[in-house]
């Protein structure tokens, strides 16, 4: 038995309970922070494993660039104390339903959820900051996994892979993330384009060292953002030309397209009853415009587009794994048709297996990342 | 040398029953490959014996060199219906023993595998079989103004399934991330000789992230034919200032310093004054020789930027106690401050018969500590040692130096070593920052894993891989070899709150 586990931290304690009592009996668990991304992935069920019970932030060191917090920490309270020394997670989390001090989303759903916002094509995936992880698998052994330093190859990288796994391996206790300093100048501007234009100019800017840390292109209008050192934002913003936004405009633009409040991302009730979908197609950047019926939304240089429609899910699938990527049904009111891309033969035989090794009754999260499993 | 878990073979290679076996496997294998591509004469497998860690030895039972993604396949069905392990092999350049040979089993030399598909200008990718050397990537997209950032030293030589195998990083990973950072997909085969593509050419994939384990697993999930990479604009300016301290902690103080300020320097490294010694015997590179410690750090980008971050830098080091700074006037004399840096390896093979180099990590701050716990360490291990340290993030070269003719001095630089890495675990950091498990670290895995953890990570090992025939008896020590080692890891739970009451 681990002695930490039966000493330090009744919470643990209860959750080690929970878990094991659930695998004896083969019941399902949902595993919940604050629920701002239960839209996501496929539906939830069983019973509730709430997270927040576990929270607090267990270290930050700002000259190593590294804070620990455990999974119940609101995600709002980790970058407010990153904040406090001009640090800031890299790969701008979202937070869904609204990005202010009270979000309810946390830490251990922002990694098991792996999404990133409009940063991730020049800083990275979450799973690029996840430095180590403490998760209890689904016999309740406590397992840490990586480390609070940069470079670690002791060992398969079993934190890494809880990065986006949406819960069905393990529950995320603690995890350990790189932190970076904030850019010390930003500026954003934009251009009026159409859609193949803004891919030819964003196509034809890639292989520039060019300090572009997020774009968009929506309804005819690019934005890109410049961030780095001050010299760096400058000549390059005087290079590209475009027209400078003013940067409360730009801050609110970036923060509507993370938290997904800009308009084009909210299906309300009359779209969800046309039959409207949003759909996350996941490409590569240099991809051309993909003709599909409904109204898209670019980020990532390209590499990732939004999709509003209400087309056949295997069309859409179709035509993002013709151009080398893949789609997820991001936000509908039916999934149905399946969340995410079905998986190659080979791919889906080692997610079972491991499935099996972590959590061999099958409690953790059942469905949310692939359908049976 | 004592390989308890490889011992066993070791006993059973010299036999009848080995040679029946070898027989049988060059047999099975001839059906699926042409002779040429076949080595089972000593003779010829000989030079597979070892990787860069030429103190750990095992004659492979057969070396096969497939040359076309259909041989793979072919040799790992075979070997799999007959239950032979089998280890993938890239330069051989390793230095943890990683790509030591099974001596009853088949090496799987993936050297033919050395053709760049395609350098893709437009989206900044390389594709290439994954017997490419990692410098030849550069070279290959230094006519588009690209180039792949990870850069480990044996860069000329090291293979891109290699650095994939080991996760390796370079000086450059504080800014520009290791592997696993650069790496957008592997296509390759399982151990049943399937056709497997793991993540994609775009950002991500669907499912679990497997590429997260795949890279850096030792070749024991997947065997890896082709790579996609990621390339990224050749800054325009490059720029290093040199500063020199006068002793080791204001050295690493400075280093937290700029970090601090908000700075990520591209490069960040650090050499103690023995090191800096003899490689300035070895490049003269005109290192400051008085300097108990000499930082480099490097700053890139436009012009503009990097003079506006070298004045920065040179500030924060300057505050920091530095008694001489530097900075580099022009390409020819930032590749000369990086000359001995990048060659401490053989300045040290020119100081002494034989080092071993080791690879922890700890947490920056804790620089001085190690460094004043290696030089007790000396003294009682009667050996002396030099120390590179890429300071940026934390990861140690401690180079002991020995005589590998005396058996004695290489015992004593093995207990020195596991000494390291003990002691960096202590200080909360890992054993091994980017060289990798192989067989050297073994024992060192079971400090710093509980059982239940090294179990987890063999059952995600049997996940890929349910006969456990790729790459066996690597990086994760079987519960036995622990137990007989007499060092299991004290259980940890999560850290504490310092700040907040107890419950």
């Amino acid at each position: 038995m681990n002695a930490a586990v039966d000493t330090l931290d009744p919470a643990l304690r209860r959750l080690v309970d929970q878990i094991r009592s659930a695998s004896a009996s083969q019941t399902a668990l949902d595993i919940r922070g604050g629920g701002s991304k239960a839209f996501y992935g496929g539906p939830p069920r069983g019973e509730g494993l709430d997270m927040r019970q576990l929270a607090g932030i267990s270290s930050h060191e700002p000259t190593e660039l590294v804070v620990t917090a455990r999974a119940g920490t609101p995600l709002a309270e980790l970058e407010a104390a990153l904040g406090e020394h001009g640090q800031c997670l890299a790969f701008e989390p979202p937070r869904f339903g609204g990005g202010g001090a009270d979000h309810p989303g946390t830490v251990g759903g922002m990694v098991a959820a792996g999404l990133a916002g409009p940063a991730r094509a020049s800083a990275g995936a979450v799973r690029d900051h996840v430095l180590g992880a403490t998760v209890l698998n689904g016999r309740g052994e406590l397992l840490t996994f990586g480390g609070q330093v940069m470079k670690n190859v002791a060992g398969y990288d079993v934190s890494r892979l809880m990065a986006g796994s949406m819960g069905v391996l393990g529950v995320l206790c603690e995890v350990s993330l790189k932190v970076l300093p904030r850019a010390v100048a930003q500026t954003t501007i934009e251009f009026e384009t159409d859609e193949v234009q803004a891919l030819a100019w964003l196509g034809a800017r890639r292989a520039q060292p060019l300090p572009v840390t997020a774009s968009s292109w929506h309804q005819g209008r690019l934005r890109v953002r410049l961030a780095g050192a001050r010299a760096a934002v400058h000549s390059a913003a005087q290079e590209l030309g475009g027209h400078a936004i003013d940067a409360n405009t730009a801050a609110a633009w970036w923060r509507a397209v993370r938290d997904q409040t800009e308009p084009f991302f909210v299906l309300d009730a009359a779209a969800l009853t046309r039959g409207e979908c949003l759909w996350r197609l996941s490409l590569p950047p240099a991809a051309p415009a993909l003709d599909l019926p409904g109204a898209q939304f670019i980020e990532w240089g390209g590499a990732q587009r939004w999709l509003r429609t209400a087309a056949a899910a295997d069309a859409v699938r179709a035509a993002a794994a013709g151009a080398g990527g893949h789609a997820t049904l991001f936000r509908a009111a039916d999934k149905s048709a399946g969340v995410f891309a079905p998986l190659a033969p080979p791919l889906l035989r080692i997610h079972r297996n491991l499935k099996a090794a972590f959590d061999p009754a099958g409690v953790f999260n059942p469905g949310r990342l692939v359908a049976d499993l | 040398m004592a390989l308890p878990e490889l011992a066993a073979a070791d006993a059973a290679a010299g036999t009848a029953d080995a040679a029946t076996r070898r027989r049988d496997v060059v047999a099975a294998l001839s059906r699926v490959l042409p002779a040429h591509c076949i080595l089972h004469r000593g003779e010829d497998t000989t030079p597979y014996e070892c990787d860069g860690l030429t103190a750990y030895r095992a004659r492979p039972l057969v070396v096969v060199l497939p040359e076309t993604e259909a041989q793979v396949a072919a040799v790992l069905k075979t070997c799999h219906v007959l239950g032979v392990p089998v280890v993938a092999r890239g330069a051989g350049t390793g230095l943890s023993g990683g790509a030591l040979p099974h001596t009853l089993g088949v090496t799987l030399s993936l050297a033919k595998f050395n053709r760049i598909v395609r350098v893709d200008p437009v989206a900044c990718t390389a594709t290439v079989q994954s017997g490419v050397r990692n410098l030849a990537i550069s070279e290959a997209a230094a006519p588009l103004g690209l180039y792949y950032a990870p850069d480990p030293s044996s860069q000329i030589a090291c293979t891109i399934g290699g650095n994939v195998a080991e996760n390796s990083g370079g000086v450059h990973c504080l800014k520009y991330g290791l592997t696993l950072h650069n790496v957008l997909q592997v296509r390759g085969y399982t151990v049943e000789g399937e056709a497997v593509t793991f993540g994609s050419e775009a950002l991500d994939c669907g499912g679990l992230d497997l590429m997260a384990v795949l890279v850096g697993s030792e070749g024991m999930l997947a065997v890896a034919t082709e790579v996609t990479i990621r390339l990224i604009p050749k800054p325009q300016l490059a720029r290093c200032i040199m500063a020199s301290f006068g002793d080791i902690e204001s050295a690493g103080n400075a280093v937290a310093a700029v970090i601090a300020a908000g700075i990520i320097p591209a490069g960040l490294e650090l050499m103690d004054k023995r090191m800096t010694a003899a490689v300035e015997d070895y490049v003269h590179a005109g290192y400051d020789l008085d300097a108990a410690a000499i930082l480099l750090c490097e700053s890139d980008g436009t012009p503009a930027e990097v003079e506006e971050e070298i004045g920065r830098m040179s500030e924060v080091l300057r505050a920091s106690g530095a008694t001489r700074i530097t900075v580099s006037r022009d390409e020819a004399q930032r590749l000369k401050f990086w000359s001995g840096r990048k060659n401490a390896f053989p300045a040290s093979g020119r100081i002494s018969p034989d080092y071993m180099c080791m690879d922890s990590t700890i947490p920056r701050k804790r620089l001085a500590d190690v460094l004043r716990a290696i030089e007790a360490m000396e003294e009682k291990y009667a050996l002396r040692c030099v120390n590179v340290f890429h300071a940026g993030d934390g990861n140690l070269h401690p180079l002991i130096l020995f005589d590998a003719n005396d058996p004695d001095q290489l015992h004593r630089c093995e207990l020195f070593g596991a000494d390291i890495l003990e002691t960096s675990v202590r200080l909360g950091g890992t054993v091994t920052g980017e060289h990798g498990v192989g067989v050297e670290k073994l024992n060192s895995m079971c400090v710093q894993f509980s059982a239940a953890e090294l179990e987890q990570m063999s059952a995600v090992k049997r996940a890929f891989d349910p006969q456990e025939l790729l790459n066996p008896g690597k990086v994760i020590p079987s519960l036995q070899r622990c137990a007989e080692y007499g060092k299991l890891t004290v259980l940890r739970g999560l850290l504490p709150f310092p700040e907040l009451p107890r419950f």
